[in-house]
């Protein structure tokens, strides 16, 4: 049989070392201006925040001398592990819970009709204010600290999870029917992978929500952790201190993120090379 | 066997168009068969209901009235005696074109090593032997279609029904599958119905070619060309080619033969 396709013929897509070239001047690569761009905003923090009285603010220098005294008295280690147990199991619970809730509810109008409410009311909830309720149900522990970062965490997962299922092309689920695949198979098969990008964009917001959520809990339950250090600190007046919780729970954001993107390019590597930035 | 019938198949559907509720009879009572191991084209304007004829025949969507029947047995559902290729391929993109045409196979309850191979097989009948570990996005259109005909073959359905599966291809790619849908059908000797605008195309496949026109059909003509057609680069250089061709252009026109002279 012959092959008279044109495209055969052309390389799928254009070596790495073409698209360099074709860019044209050589560009600085990626890292370096994270690097500068945090250089520039950590020496600008560093010469206004060191002019301020120490009470009302700080400054890079400061913080990493706290940030050494805290290490070394194993104080931080301690707090971070305390802090990571309820985060990380109400965290990766809300993924558990909300992947499939928000792909049912795409997919049936039913469940639509009788959850998409609760789904759409629950992501705008005050969660704050139901704090001391669930502390009278779960107590001031383990429990209750799991349940507020869950609670926060679940709903931006389902919602995108949800919007990526009624985003799905109607003809790849006919691609199913057409072959007899029966209803959860074409869940599984076909809309669960189509709404990967979804899922994955509604995993990473989450967890933004998810590191709020527990500093929250550790502030009106039982102090503790980093949420601990926090509190502990600003009622010292030690401001220095303060901040390095804070700056470790954003570096551990960014961590998060970082290892997501590296899971969905892993588990989706379609999707980067379809989609691709002509910027990369 | 793969003997297909419409016998009397009527689609209404509503649609609202700013505000407004139109009542649209796609399909007005429509009968037609496909007999065992033969082409039918169907062929006709945009919105003239031979894709939605197609979709019933296939089960993907229901008729209003009318029933379509397989070697005697009502279709009421999607089935495997009847594959499916899609106008755009539709391939699935997180697959390879080897997992693509494993997934009809493994819906169909083929397991085990014979499940790779009957792929790979199918494969290498559309001629992608050294593609199977391409994604779709690497592939070109008239790549990606081969895989959807090897995924529809793979489950050795009765009937193949085929939406416009090379509208969105460049003529020259068109013209190769086109020979290559007939050398198929020559060694697979499946029964097809095929769906297209494509007038060339149409005489170049048929054995009989249905012409539509909103939701009716206008005539049903023969298609004197003899089988194997072998180049088709002659085929359209024969004076039944372009006979055929003249007719049917004109009953797609709305001039019937007989008003002719």
């Amino acid at each position: 049989m012959s092959t008279g396709d044109k495209a055969a013929i052309l390389p799928a897509a254009p070596e790495a070392g073409e698209a360099d070239q074709a860019a044209g001047p050589r560009r600085p690569p990626r890292w370096a201006i994270t690097v500068g761009s945090l250089i520039v905003a950590l020496a600008i923090w560093e010469i206004f925040g060191s002019q301020i009285n120490p009470i009302f603010g700080s400054y890079p220098t400061a913080i990493a001398e706290a940030f050494w005294n805290l290490t070394v008295s194993g104080k931080l280690g301690a707090a971070l592990l305390q802090s990571l147990q309820p985060f990380l199991a109400g965290y990766l619970l809300a993924i558990a819970i909300g992947v499939p809730l928000g792909l049912v509810i795409g997919r049936f109008w039913v469940a639509e009709a009788a959850l998409g409410l609760y789904v759409t009311a629950g992501y705008a909830m005050p969660l704050v204010a139901l704090v001391p309720l669930l502390m009278l149900w779960l107590g001031l522990g383990f429990k209750v600290k799991a349940a507020v970062v869950l609670l926060m965490s679940i709903f931006p997962i389902t919602i995108n999870t949800w919007l990526g299922v009624t985003a799905v092309p109607k003809s790849l689920v006919e691609v199913g029917k057409a072959f007899v695949a029966p209803d959860v198979t074409i869940l599984r098969r076909i809309i669960l992978p189509a709404t990967l990008p979804y899922i994955m964009a509604g995993i990473r917001l989450a967890v933004g929500r998810a590191v709020v959520a527990m500093v929250i809990a550790e502030f009106f339950t039982t102090i503790s952790g980093l949420g601990a250090i926090i509190i502990n600190s600003a009622n010292n007046f030690d401001t220095a201190t303060m901040f390095v919780p804070i700056i470790v729970l954003m570096v551990l954001a960014i961590g998060l993120n970082w290892l997501i993107g590296a899971i969905e390019h892993r588990v989706a590597p379609w999707q980067a090379e379809i989609a691709g930035r002509d910027n990369p | 066997m793969g003997d297909v019938s419409l016998i009397d198949v009527s689609k209404r559907f509503t649609l609202q168009i700013d505000g407004q509720v139109h009542r649209v009879q796609a399909l007005d009572r429509v009968s037609f068969s496909v007999r065992d191991g033969e082409i039918v084209v169907l062929i006709g304007p945009s919105g003239c209901g031979k894709t939605t004829a197609l979709r019933i025949a296939m089960g993907l969507d229901r008729a209003s009235a009318g029933r379509v029947t397989v070697d005697g047995r009502e279709v009421k559902a999607c089935g495997y005696d009847r594959g499916m290729v899609f106008q755009h391929a539709e391939l699935l993109p997180w697959l390879t074109a080897l997992e693509n045409v494993m997934f009809g196979l493994e819906m169909k309850g083929v397991r085990g090593p014979e499940l790779r191979a009957t792929a790979q097989q199918y494969l290498d009948l559309v001629g992608l032997k050294e593609s199977a570990s391409r994604r779709p996005h690497q592939l070109s259109g008239g790549m990606k279609q081969r895989v959807g005909i090897a995924r529809a073959l793979a489950i050795d359905p009765k009937v193949l029904l085929m939406d416009e599966p090379f509208g969105a291809l460049d003529a020259q790619t068109r013209e190769t599958m086109q020979a290559e849908l007939l050398d198929i059908h020559a060694r697979t000797k499946k029964t097809i119905l095929f769906v297209t605008h494509d007038l060339d195309e149409a005489v170049l496949l048929a054995d009989r070619i249905v012409v539509m026109r909103t939701g009716r059909i206008e005539e049903i003509f023969d298609v004197p060309l003899p089988r194997p057609r072998g180049d088709l680069g002659v085929i359209r250089g024969l004076p039944a080619f372009a006979e055929t061709r003249y007719r049917i252009w004109r009953a797609l026109h709305g001039e019937r033969a007989e008003m002719v002279h």
